[in-house]
C-alpha cells in the first residue's frame, strides 16, 4: 500500500459516501468503452504473435515482480526477488538462499514496490529493472537477459524503503529513503524523543556496475516521513526531488498528526554537489552493518557484511538540499519529460502543484528563501510554483506524461485519472477508473521519451471487477488507450500480490537479447557434473553429495544406497539439456523445503535430512517428455551406523564404496 | 525475428514429445474421405543416405585425427554419454559401430537436427519406433558435431558391440 492502511480505509468510507463508488457496480463496464468490440480488437494479439510491451508489474506484498505483457495484460512470468518462491526454489536452494540474506537474518519476504528499468540518456533501455524492499530495506537488480535477480544490497540507517529506486537519465545512481525516520544510528531510546532524534535519510546508491552496487552516499535530513522521489533530466539532470510528510514530526497517530500543516516538503538534492562535497572531504565515514548479496559467474548466491557508510550533512556541505515547499502530505514527485516541471501529488490538496526548475535555480540565486530546517534553506512558493492545476480529483497521488504536451495524475479517493496539459494547467479530460487508483504507468512515462499509447492504471480496490473469489481478490489494473485526444478504457486484467507501480518498455528492446540456455561448457558450479560419466555420490563425515544429472528422460544415479537417517544430503541436479525450454524439476518424498527447478546447462542444490529408515522416490517435477512419468528414481535411507556401503548408478549398474 | 522464435518455439515443443509435425495435404485428387497423410513430404536421394541437416556435401573423413578424436570424446562424455555408449544399448543404441550402419554424414546430421530427422527420415523414424525416446537437440557446432563423429569412428576399432 502506498500509505497507510487505516487511512486509505479511511479515505475509501468517504468515498463510498461522498460518490458512492460501491454503488456504482455497473458504472464502466460497457458505458465508458468507445464500443467492446473496437476495445476487444486493440488489445487481441492472436495465437502464436507477439505483445508490443514487456511491462514488469511490483507484486506489493508479493515481494516479487510479475511480467505482463501488453496491450493483452497475459502474465508472462514471476520473477522472484525479495520472497522465498517454492515454484522454483528461489530463497530455498543453496544457490539462492544467500540473496535474501540481511543484517537481521534470513528474511523469507518483503514488500516491493517500484520497479525501474535502468536509463540511458534519460530513456529506459532494457538492461536491468530494479525494484525496492519497503520492509527491510533493500534495492534489487533483475538482469533483462535472464529475467533473474542479481544482486541485493541493503540500504543502512533507514527503515521503510518506499522512495526507491528512483533512477538518473544515465543510471549513475539510484535512490532509497526513509519512510520512516528512526534514531541514527539506530538505538534504544524512548519513541517520545523523536523531534530530537529521529533523522531521515536520503541514500544514493551506485547502480551502472553489476556486482559492485554500493551505498555512495547518504544525506541526514530531518526526521520527516520520506514518500517518493524523480530525478530530473534535461535541464535539471543532476537533480533528484524527494517528496516528504510529516514535518510536524507525529510520531503517533500520523493520520490526524501528521495532516496539519498547510505544506510539507519536496526536498531538491544537487547529488553533482553531494559528490564535489565527497571529493573535498566534508563527508564522514559512519559504522554500519549492512548486507550485499551476489549472484556471480558461477550462478551462486554469495553475501559480503559491509561495514560502513559515508554520510553527509546539509549543514556542512552548503548548496547541497534545498526545501520546496508543497501543500498538503505531497506522495509522487514526477518530472516531465523537459525536465522543467515537478509535479507534485499532494494527496489532501485541491490542487496539483507545478515547480518550475527553471523558477527555483532563480530562486536559489536570488535566495529567496522563507525559512531554513537543519541549515536545509526552504524556498518561497510563490517564487518557484509553474502553476497549480484545478480541479484534478480528490486525492491526487501520481503523474506520468504522454510524450505530446499531457501530464496524467491518478486521483485516488475520486478513483479517476485527469489528463491536464503542460501548457496551460487545465484538465482536459478525466475518466473513472474501478477502484481507488494509487500508481499509473504509461511505458516510459518518467522517462526523457514516453511512448505514450497505452497508460495502465493501478488500482487498490478490486471489488466486483471480476468473478468473486471469497475475501481475498486480486488485485486489478486497467488499460487505457491515451493515444486520441479522449482517453479510452480498453480492458481490466488481474494482477499478482499489489500491483503498486509498473514499468513497461517496447518488446523489441528486450526481445533479441533473451538468453535460452546455460551453456554446460561454462558451468562453474564446483558441484556441476559434467557429462552422465561424472555422477557420484560421496561422503564427508555426516554430509553426503549426490552429483547427478538429469537429462529427458532419466536422472544418474537414480539408485542410490547407503546414505542414512541425520546425514545431511545435498542434492546437486545438474540439467544436460542444451535445448530451449527443457528445464528439468527435482523432489524427494519427505523433504522439507521446495523443489528444485533446473534450467538446462545449470546445476542447482536441494538440501535434505532423512529422519525415518525406508526407501525415498525422487522425481522429475516439470513435464519434460513423453516418459517424463518415468524419470525417478529411488534413495534408501538406512537406520544410523547401519554401515550399509555407499552405493549408486542408473540401468542397474552400481558403484560401490565401502562404509567409512 | 517473430517467426523465427515461433518456429524455434514449435521446435522445441515437438523436441519435448507434443507430436509430429504438420502434415501436407496433398491437392489435387478429389476424395469421399482424407487419405492417410505421411509426415515429412518427399526426401531427396542424398537426405536419404545422408540424413537431413546442415551437412549437404558428403563428410570426407580423411586420415584419422587422435587429437580431433580426444576433443569429440570430451563433448561425447558431456552432451551424449546420458544416452548413448560405446558398446551397448542404453537410452539409445550403441555407437561403437554406427559407421557399420550409417554414413559420416548422416551420424552428423543426427547430431545437429535430430528433431527434424525423427520426424522425417525413415531410418531415424524407425530407429525412434524401437527406442521410443527422441533424441535431445544438444546445441552442437558443426565442427563439434564432426568431431564427435572422429571419435566415433576411432573407438570403432576398440570396442566390441553387442547386438
Amino acid at each position: 500500500m502506498s500509505f497507510r492502511r487505516n487511512a486509505i480505509l479511511g479515505l475509501v468510507t468517504v468515498a463510498a459516501i461522498g460518490i458512492g463508488i460501491f454503488a456504482c457496480q455497473t458504472t464502466g463496464r460497457s458505458t465508458d468503452l468507445v464500443s467492446a468490440r473496437d476495445a476487444a480488437a486493440a488489445v487481441y494479439v492472436p495465437p502464436g504473435e507477439y505483445d508490443e510491451f514487456y511491462a514488469f508489474m511490483s507484486g506489493g506484498f508479493s515481494g516479487n515482480l510479475t511480467v505482463m505483457g501488453l496491450p493483452s495484460g497475459r502474465l508472462l512470468k514471476t520473477v522472484p526477488v525479495f520472497s522465498q518462491f517454492p515454484e522454483n526454489g528461489w530463497g530455498y536452494n543453496e544457490e539462492t538462499k544467500a540473496m535474501l540474506q540481511t543484517s537481521y537474518g534470513f528474511a523469507a519476504w518483503d514488500d516491493s514496490h517500484h520497479p525501474e528499468l535502468s536509463m540511458t540518456d534519460g530513456v529506459p533501455d532494457g538492461r536491468w529493472i530494479f525494484i525496492n524492499a519497503n520492509n527491510t530495506p533493500r534495492i534489487a537488480r533483475i538482469d533483462l537477459t535472464e529475467f533473474e535477480t542479481k544482486e541485493i544490497l541493503e540500504i543502512p540507517n533507514s527503515a521503510g524503503n518506499h522512495g526507491s529506486p528512483f533512477i538518473t537519465p544515465n543510471s549513475e545512481y539510484i535512490v532509497a529513503t526513509t519512510r520512516f525516520s528512526v534514531p541514527v544510528p539506530n538505538r534504544d531510546m524512548p519513541i517520545s524523543e523523536y523531534a530530537s532524534n529521529f533523522k531521515g535519510m536520503l541514500s544514493f546508491v551506485r547502480a551502472n556496475d553489476p556486482g559492485n552496487m554500493d551505498v555512495a552516499f547518504q544525506i541526514i535530513v530531518p526526521g520527516y516521513n520520506y514518500d517518493l522521489a524523480h530525478a530530473g533530466k534535461g535541464p535539471s539532470h543532476g537533480w533528484m526531488f524527494f517528496t516528504s510528510y510529516n514535518a510536524e514530526e507525529a510520531h503517533t497517530l500520523l493520520e490526524v498528526n501528521a495532516s496539519k500543516r498547510d505544506k510539507d516538503f519536496i526536498a531538491a538534492v544537487d547529488w553533482r554537489r553531494a559528490e564535489e562535497c565527497v571529493a573535498q572531504g566534508s563527508a564522514r565515514s559512519m559504522p554500519a552493518r549492512y548486507v550485499h548479496n551476489y549472484k556471480g559467474e558461477d550462478r551462486i548466491a554469495r553475501s559480503e557484511m559491509r561495514e560502513s557508510v559515508t554520510v553527509l550533512e546539509p549543514a556542512t556541505c552548503e548548496r547541497l538540499v534545498y526545501f520546496l515547499p508543497t501543500p498538503k502530505s505531497p506522495h509522487g514527485v514526477d518530472v516531465d519529460p523537459t525536465g522543467e516541471f515537478i509535479v507534485a501529488g499532494g494527496k489532501l490538496a485541491t490542487v496539483i502543484p507545478v515547480h518550475s526548475f527553471s523558477k527555483m535555480i532563480a530562486a536559489i540565486e536570488e535566495q529567496k528563501f522563507e525559512g531554513e530546517v537543519d541549515g536545509i534553506p526552504v524556498l518561497q512558493y510563490d517564487a518557484i510554483i509553474a502553476g497549480e492545476v484545478p480541479d484534478p480529483g480528490l486525492g491526487p497521488l501520481h503523474t506520468e506524461f504522454d510524450g505530446r504536451g499531457f501530464a496524467y495524475t491518478t486521483a485516488f479517493i475520486s478513483s479517476e485519472i485527469v489528463k491536464w496539459s503542460l501548457e496551460t494547467f487545465q484538465v482536459v479530460d478525466r475518466i473513472p477508473v474501478y477502484y481507488s487508483v494509487g500508481h499509473l504507468m504509461i511505458p516510459g512515462g518518467d522517462s526523457r521519451q514516453p511512448w505514450g499509447k497505452y497508460l495502465v492504471a493501478l488500482n487498490k480496490m478490486t471489488k466486483d471487477r471480476y468473478l468473486p473469489t471469497g475475501p481475498e481478490l486480486a488485485h486489478s489494473a486497467q488499460l487505457i488507450d491515451i493515444s486520441g485526444d479522449k482517453m479510452r478504457l480498453l480492458l481490466d486484467f488481474p494482477t499478482m500480490g499489489e500491483p503498486h507501480y509498473a514499468q513497461a518498455i517496447p518488446a523489441e528492446l528486450i526481445l533479441e537479447k533473451q538468453l535460452r540456455l546455460y551453456r554446460l561448457s561454462e558451468n562453474r558450479n564446483p558441484f556441476a557434473t559434467m557429462g552422465e560419466g561424472a555422477a557420484k555420490v560421496t561422503r564427508e563425515g555426516r554430509r553426503v553429495h549426490v552429483q547427478m544429472t538429469a537429462i529427458r528422460s532419466h536422472f544418474a544415479p537414480d539408485n542410490i544406497e547407503g546414505v542414512e537417517v541425520g546425514d545431511t544430503v545435498y542434492f546437486h541436479v545438474t540439467n544436460l539439456e542444451q535445448d530451449w525450454d527443457v528445464p528439468h524439476g527435482f523432489a524427494t518424498l519427505g523433504m522439507e523445503t521446495a523443489e528444485l527447478l533446473i534450467m538446462p546447462g545449470d546445476t542447482r542444490t536441494l538440501t535434505w535430512v532423512p529422519k525415518q529408515p525406508g526407501i525415498y522416490p525422487f522425481y522429475c517435477t516439470d513435464f519434460c517428455s513423453a516418459l517424463h512419468q518415468e524419470m525417478q528414481g529411488y534413495i534408501r535411507i538406512s537406520p544410523r551406523g547401519s554401515g550399509v556401503p555407499l552405493a549408486w548408478g542408473t540401468g542397474g549398474r552400481l558403484t560401490t564404496q565401502a562404509a567409512n | 525475428m517473430n517467426r523465427l522464435l515461433t518456429i524455434l518455439a514449435v521446435a522445441s515443443a515437438l523436441t519435448a514429445g507434443c507430436g509430429g509435425g504438420a502434415p501436407e495435404q496433398e491437392s489435387g485428387e478429389e476424395q469421399a474421405a482424407p487419405a492417410p497423410v505421411a509426415a515429412g513430404g518427399e526426401l531427396t536421394d542424398f537426405q536419404l543416405e545422408h540424413g537431413i541437416g546442415p551437412v549437404t556435401e558428403p563428410v570426407q573423413l580423411g586420415e584419422p585425427d587422435e587429437e580431433l578424436a580426444a576433443a569429440g570424446e570430451q563433448i561425447f562424455n558431456l552432451k551424449c554419454m546420458a544416452c548413448h555408449r560405446l558398446e551397448d544399448r542404453y537410452i539409445g543404441p550403441p555407437l561403437g559401430d554406427v559407421l557399420d550402419r550409417r554414413t559420416p554424414t548422416y551420424v552428423m546430421n543426427m547430431m545437429l537436427n535430430p528433431t527434424g530427422m525423427t520426424e522425417r527420415h525413415p531410418d531415424a523414424k524407425a530407429v525412434l519406433a524401437e527406442y521410443l525416446a527422441p533424441m535431445p537437440n544438444q546445441d552442437l557446432t558443426v565442427e563439434e558435431a564432426r568431431s564427435v563423429l572422429e571419435y566415433l569412428r576411432l573407438a570403432a576399432t576398440k570396442v566390441d558391440v553387442e547386438q
